[in-house]
Order: C-alpha cells, then sequence, then structure tokens
C-alpha cells in the first residue's frame, strides 16, 4: 500500500481537528483540536519521509513535537490563568470585553 | 510497502476517536479518545520505518501531554458545562462546511499525486542522531532555549503574588491565645487502656477527665466510656455481674466484650 495514503488520512485528523477549534467552545477541548492538527502534520511530515526515503521529515516531526510539548505549556497555562480571572473557561466569555 | 492492515486498523484507530472532538460532551472523555488517538498515530509511525518517533509519540502526548491537559482539566474544567447557545449565527455550519472544504481540497489534490516511494532508511535513534547533531544542530540548541523559555513562561503566567504578609509561627500562636483556644495540643484519649480505648477520657492533673479529649465521633455515638466507671470494672474482675455492665467491659475470663449504649440499636 502507498504510504500517501497516510498523508490522506493526515489531511482527514486535520480537517476534524480545525473543526473542533471552530465549534468548541471549552477551550481545553479546542486545545485538544489544534494538538490532533499537529498530529496530524506530523503524521503527513513521517509520510513523506518514508515516500522520499530520506530522514529530514522524521526529524522535523520531532522539531513539531518538541513545539508542540512548550506549546502545551504555555497554553495550558494561559487557560489557568484566565480561570483564575473570570472563573470560566468558556472561549466565548472574553468577547464581552468588547461591550 | 506498508501492510495494508495496519494502515486501516491505524486509519479506523485514529479517525473514530478523533470524532469524538466534534460530538462528545464531557472533555474527560474527549481526552481519553486523543490518547487512543496518539497511540494509533504511534503504530502509524512505527509501521513508516520510523520506530524511534513511535516510542517518541507515546511518551511525549500520551504520557506527558494529554497527562497534562487531564491534570489542567481536573483543576478548572472537569465539571464546566459546555453552553451550547449560538453567539455567531450559523457558526455550526459555518464550521463544518469549512472543515469539510479543508478536507475536501487536500484530498482531491492528494489524491492526484502519485509519487513512488524510494526505498525507506529507517529512522532509527542513530540514524535520527546523525541527522539531527549534524545537519540541524542549531535548531536543536534554538529548541533547548525555547523549552526554558516555556517553563519560565508558564511559572510567570501561573504565578500569582502574595497580598498578604506571611504569618509567622509566633504571630499564629499568639492569635490563638488571644483567641482563647488551647495553646497546646488536644490531650490524647485513652487512660486505663485495657481495650482500643479511645471512648475513655484523659485526665487532668487534678485527676478530672478532659471531655474533649475524645473524639466528637464517639461523642455523638454515646459510645464514650466514663474513666472511673471503666477503673471500678477493671480492678473488679471477679464482679459476677461482670458482663451484665454496659459500656464494653471486659470479663475476667474472655476477650469479648459486651455490647456498649446506643451500639445495639444501630445493628
Amino acid at each position: 500500500m502507498n504510504p500517501i495514503n497516510f498523508v490522506i488520512l493526515a489531511a482527514i485528523l486535520f480537517s476534524i481537528g480545525s473543526a473542533a477549534v471552530l465549534l468548541r467552545r471549552n477551550a481545553i477541548v479546542a486545545f485538544m483540536g489544534v494538538e490532533l492538527m499537529l498530529n496530524a502534520a506530523n503524521l503527513a511530515l513521517v509520510a513523506f519521509s518514508r515516500i522520499h526515503g530520506q530522514l529530514d521529515g522524521q526529524v522535523m516531526a520531532f522539531f513539531v513535537m518538541v513545539v508542540a510539548a512548550a506549546e502545551v505549556v504555555v497554553g495550558l497555562a494561559i487557560i489557568i490563568a484566565l480561570f483564575r480571572a473570570r472563573q470560566t473557561i468558556s472561549l466565548d466569555e472574553p468577547a464581552e470585553l468588547k461591550g | 510497502m506498508v501492510s495494508p492492515v495496519l494502515f486501516w486498523v491505524v486509519a479506523i484507530l485514529t479517525v473514530v476517536p478523533a470524532l469524538s472532538l466534534l460530538f462528545a460532551r464531557k472533555a474527560v472523555h474527549i481526552a481519553m479518545s486523543i490518547v487512543c488517538v496518539m497511540v494509533g498515530l504511534a503504530a502509524a509511525y512505527v509501521g513508516l520505518d520510523a520506530p524511534f518517533l513511535g516510542v517518541v509519540q507515546i511518551v511525549v502526548y500520551t504520557g506527558a501531554v494529554m497527562m497534562l491537559f487531564l491534570f489542567v482539566l481536573m483543576l478548572v474544567g472537569v465539571d464546566q458545562r459546555e453552553d451550547t447557545r449560538e453567539t455567531i449565527k450559523g457558526q455550526r455550519w459555518i464550521a463544518f462546511f469549512t472543515a469539510g472544504g479543508i478536507a475536501f481540497l487536500l484530498i482531491s489534490v492528494l489524491g492526484r499525486v502519485s509519487i513512488a516511494p524510494q526505498a525507506a532508511r529507517v529512522g532509527n535513534p542513530e540514524e535520527i542522531a546523525l541527522v539531527l547533531f549534524g545537519r540541524y544542530v542549531l535548531v536543536m540548541e534554538v529548541l533547548g532555549a525555547l523549552l526554558i523559555t516555556a517553563a519560565v513562561g508558564a511559572l510567570i503566567m501561573t504565578h500569582t503574588p502574595r497580598l498578604t504578609p506571611r504569618r509567622t509561627q509566633s504571630e499564629v500562636q499568639a492569635a490563638r491565645v488571644l483567641a482563647g483556644a488551647d495553646p497546646v495540643n488536644k490531650p490524647m484519649p485513652g487512660v486505663f487502656a485495657r481495650h482500643n480505648a479511645l471512648d475513655v477520657p484523659a485526665r487532668d492533673p487534678e485527676g478530672k477527665p478532659i471531655e474533649h479529649s475524645v473524639s466528637r465521633v464517639l461523642e455523638a455515638r454515646h459510645q464514650m466510656s466514663d474513666g472511673d466507671e471503666f477503673r471500678t470494672r477493671l480492678e473488679n474482675t471477679s464482679n459476677p455481674e461482670d458482663s451484665q455492665l454496659p459500656n464494653g467491659a471486659p470479663s475476667a475470663d474472655s476477650d469479648e466484650r459486651t455490647p456498649r449504649i446506643g451500639e445495639e440499636d444501630q445493628k
């Protein structure tokens, strides 16, 4: 089976993740959608690395994982700070700032 | 070539739990489904000749990232209701349409691609390390700086300043004396311990029982024993009416105790 099928699978996962980001109000769930999109990109990178027989794609996926770990730490810290300030993690609540 | 069985197993193992992001109600269920997706992706990496990345995926994503998600979920939002009313009109359909459009666009382009796969280079740790510390060594250093910055940033973000000055131990003690509370610890129960004498009050230097040394629970159940009564029983174990005595008095020749006051009607 051609590894390009994994890239198609990655495209499907990416769309599911983007739909979750657009749809959900819970900040943590939307954040998990972002994680799914990052992982879909990783899967595409690894599949391309397999197709081309080079290791650069896998190294890039490794870098994406490192950046995603840093991003999760900062993002969850932001969510905790938001919860402390407003007692909610809904993404719509801060919109009341616009009046 | 990649085994078709592996591909379909991975596809089902990732897409079906991923759909819970859109349809599941509880955030904890979604987090566990995403853990399942991550494990499926790790299997895909191993199948795509990247065993090192597969292991890293398990360790970093299911082990660290998703557990961090669950941790924060338990901390802030596990009982938060998600409001389903729409603040933007038709947002749900716009979201579905946009995501479907992205999927259609990507798949229609990818469906026409025909690349003949080259011979695989297995991404075992040695090979990855040669590339990582060869061509990409500068990126590696920058990522180290990024990780440290992220850790410090998270510390700053979750830091709360102390609004009141810290109370020292002597201040706590002075406040306790001022409030009229006992300045020392409560005495332990259990004088004349013959059985588990948590129900017998301790005594003060004058010999009077200190009632509050017995647990409030025993007091509420009326299971407290009187110290003097208990002593009489102990000193007079040849009393033939011993077994008739209340409050769990021990008899001379057996370790069995009679039921206490109030214990009967709870059974």
